[in-house]
Formats: structure tokens, C-alpha cells, sequence
């Protein structure tokens, strides 16, 4: 029962800290929590079906079609997530400060951000199906033995969720001048830690070449199996024994993200300051 | 960097044909066990692993040592690349039934 817990908690870890931060972010969105749900239970189904034609998926593109179908969602979410942090750098000086003053902006960034709530789905989804596809084994494996290992599954999801809202409960206790810069850091960093997950799917693939395997191994002072390994696994991408291509997703993706997001800062925060001095 | 995906996706699938030069290896899985639960291949090399799934129920066969995941639905077969690696034993499990899905891959 207690492998079980573990299994399926490391399984839903990523989804749960994702979902924590991004409902974080999108806090102040109307009727947020209409979408955070929607976004769970799509995500939900999704998983559902992604398991039951985990086959067929398979089969697809030469039977590289699972590592394709990660790989893509891993990369829309990395657009979205993207873009959601270009749009709040060139309004989010002028949100942090005065919400109420610049109204078509904040129904704007709205929809920016609602945009994390897709990621919610997908991140769910994708997270979700591989839970989903475990407990089917346990449920349908021979013989008894299969409730407590059940029980052991909800175990897994609820700490899951438990460290997921956690990290929600902390984040929302930073002061809100601070706030948006925050989240956009962890935005920033997990969509870093997709490209290079998205890449490793690719090299599998045989897509990609793996350039240097690994990069790195740091398995021995922070294995990736290790609860600060996971942890950071899900926050930045962190992984013990990275292939290079990895590493040029990662630092390509966090370069072109920050230094998009400074450009268009410095251009939002001269607009702001023009037009409270108008 | 992943808008150029669809491109990567097309390269791929126009390349397909070009893979069969690789060394191939097959890999059962049955009873949650692997069998042989020791391979041994050639280092600096691609090498097509090819892993049959008899069991009923799913596996993922994961390893972090190669830098591996991958879900093998039930009374299925799947292929995953690895390598070029350097000499070394790389662990791999399947991750659903841990206890008892272990293996190693040594490269010489």
C-alpha cells in the first residue's frame, strides 16, 4: 500500500504543483475557480481517454507516437506559458500599481492568464493519464490484495494535492507588489523545465540527436527519485543525468523568455511613468 | 524554440523510413518481470530497444540512468531508442510493479 502512495504521489507531484502555482497566478481572474475546475476535470477526462487508447497512441508515427504526443503538449504548454509572461511584463507594472486604472488591460490580462488555465488541462492530462493507467493495473491485477493498494492510491493523490495547495496557500502570501514578478519567475522556470522535457520525448523519439548523454550526472548528491529531487524536477526542471539537447531546450527557452520579458518591461514601465505624468 | 516542433515533427516523419540501420534488442516483459533482466550492447551506438509486453496490464518502463520513460499498454510492443552511450550498467525499471520489474543494460 505505502509503494503504492508513493508511486502514484510522485505521479501527480508535477500536475499538483503546477496547478498550484498557476491558480496562484491567475488569483485575481473572474471566476477562476470555474475555470481552475473546468481546467481539472478536462484535464481529468482527457487523462481517461489518453489511458485507454494509450495502445493506439503508440502506434502511431512508426510507434513513436506517445513520445510525439507528449513532446506536443509539453510545447503548447511552453507557448502558453510563454506568452502569459511576455503580456504581464508589458502590463504588469501597470497592474501591480493602480488595478483599477487601466480596465481594458486588466480584461486583457485576463484572458492572458485564463490562458493558464489551458495549461492546467494539459498539465493534468498529461500527468494524469499515467496515474490513471497505474491504478488500472492495481485494479485489474489477479487476486485480492487490490483494495488496500487502492487506499494507498487516494493516499498518493491527496499528499499530492496536499503539497500542490501548499505551495498555492504560500505564494499567495506574498505581498502583491512583488506577487506578479514571482509567479512570472515560476512561470518562467517551469516552462523551461517543459522545453527540456519536450526535448528528452524528442530525443527518445529518435527526432532529436541527444548531443551529450548525460550532460551531467548528479545522481549521486541529489537523485532525481529524492523528494528534493522531485521537487525541484517540477519547479525548474531539474534532472540528475540531462542529455545536452536537454540543457540547450532549457537555457534557449529561459533566455528568449527573460529576455523578452525585460524588453517589454522597460517599454511598460516608461509608458506607465509618461502616463501618470500626462 | 518549439514553434519548431511541427517542423521537428514532419523532419521526423518524413525519416522514418531511414531507421532500420540501428542494432536492435528485444526485451519481454511477463509476470511483471523482465526477461532478460540483463542486456548487453555495444557502446557509442543508437540501439533500438523493442519490449514486448505480455502481461494484461500496463508498464512503464522507466529509467533515469538512459533518460527514459515510456508507457507499454497491455499485449503490446513498443520501441524505444537509446543511446550513443559510453560503457557503463544502466538501470531500468518498470515502474508500475517495481518490486519486481528490474533490469540493467550494460554497454561494453
Amino acid at each position: 500500500m505505502f509503494a503504492t502512495a508513493v508511486i502514484v504521489f510522485r505521479e501527480i507531484l508535477e500536475a499538483a504543483l503546477i496547478v498550484g502555482i498557476l491558480a496562484a497566478a491567475t488569483r485575481d481572474v473572474p471566476g477562476r475557480n470555474r475555470w481552475l475546475g473546468a481546467g481539472i476535470l478536462a484535464g481529468l477526462s482527457g487523462a481517461g481517454i489518453v489511458a485507454l487508447c494509450t495502445g493506439r497512441i503508440a502506434e502511431l508515427a512508426s510507434g513513436m507516437g506517445q513520445e510525439l504526443f507528449n513532446a506536443a503538449i509539453l510545447g503548447l504548454a511552453v507557448v502558453m506559458l510563454a506568452w502569459h509572461n511576455l503580456w504581464m511584463s508589458s502590463h504588469g507594472a501597470a497592474l501591480a500599481k493602480d488595478a483599477r486604472s487601466v480596465g481594458n488591460a486588466i480584461r486583457d490580462g485576463r484572458r492572458a492568464r485564463s490562458v493558464l488555465l489551458i495549461v492546467v488541462g494539459l498539465a493534468v492530462l498529461r500527468e494524469g493519464s499515467e496515474t490513471v493507467l497505474f491504478l488500472y493495473g492495481i485494479a485489474a491485477s489477479e487476486g485480492g490484495g487490490s483494495l488496500p493498494m487502492l487506499a494507498g492510491g487516494l493516499a498518493g493523490i491527496a499528499g499530492g494535492v496536499a503539497v500542490g495547495w501548499l505551495l498555492y496557500a504560500g505564494l499567495l502570501r506574498i505581498p502583491l507588489r512583488w506577487f506578479f514578478t514571482a509567479t512570472s519567475i515560476l512561470v518562467l522556470f517551469l516552462a523551461a523545465g517543459m522545453a527540456s522535457q519536450a526535448a528528452r520525448f524528442l530525443i527518445q523519439a529518435d527526432v532529436l540527436p541527444s548531443l551529450a548523454t548525460p550532460l551531467w550526472d548528479s545522481s549521486g548528491w541529489l537523485p532525481q527519485t529524492s523528494v528534493a529531487g522531485s521537487l525541484l524536477h517540477s519547479l525548474i526542471g531539474y534532472e540528475a543525468q540531462p542529455s545536452g539537447m536537454q540543457i540547450v531546450f532549457y537555457v534557449l527557452v529561459l533566455v528568449v523568455i527573460a529576455t523578452g520579458m525585460k524588453w517589454l518591461n522597460k517599454g511598460s514601465a516608461s509608458a506607465s511613468r509618461s502616463g501618470t505624468a500626462a | 524554440m518549439s514553434r519548431l516542433l511541427p517542423l521537428a515533427l514532419l523532419l521526423f516523419v518524413a525519416s522514418t523510413g531511414a531507421l532500420a540501420a540501428d542494432d536492435e534488442f528485444k526485451l519481454v516483459i511477463e509476470s511483471h518481470k523482465f526477461d532478460p533482466a540483463e542486456i548487453t550492447v555495444p557502446a557509442g551506438k543508437k540501439i533500438k530497444l523493442i519490449i514486448e509486453n505480455r502481461d494484461a496490464t500496463p508498464e512503464e518502463f522507466e529509467s533515469h540512468a538512459l533518460n527514459r520513460e515510456k508507457v507499454i499498454a497491455g499485449k503490446s510492443t513498443a520501441t524505444i531508442f537509446i543511446g550513443p552511450l559510453k560503457p557503463g550498467r544502466y538501470p531500468f525499471v518498470g515502474e508500475y510493479n517495481e518490486a519486481t520489474a528490474k533490469g540493467t543494460i550494460v554497454v561494453n
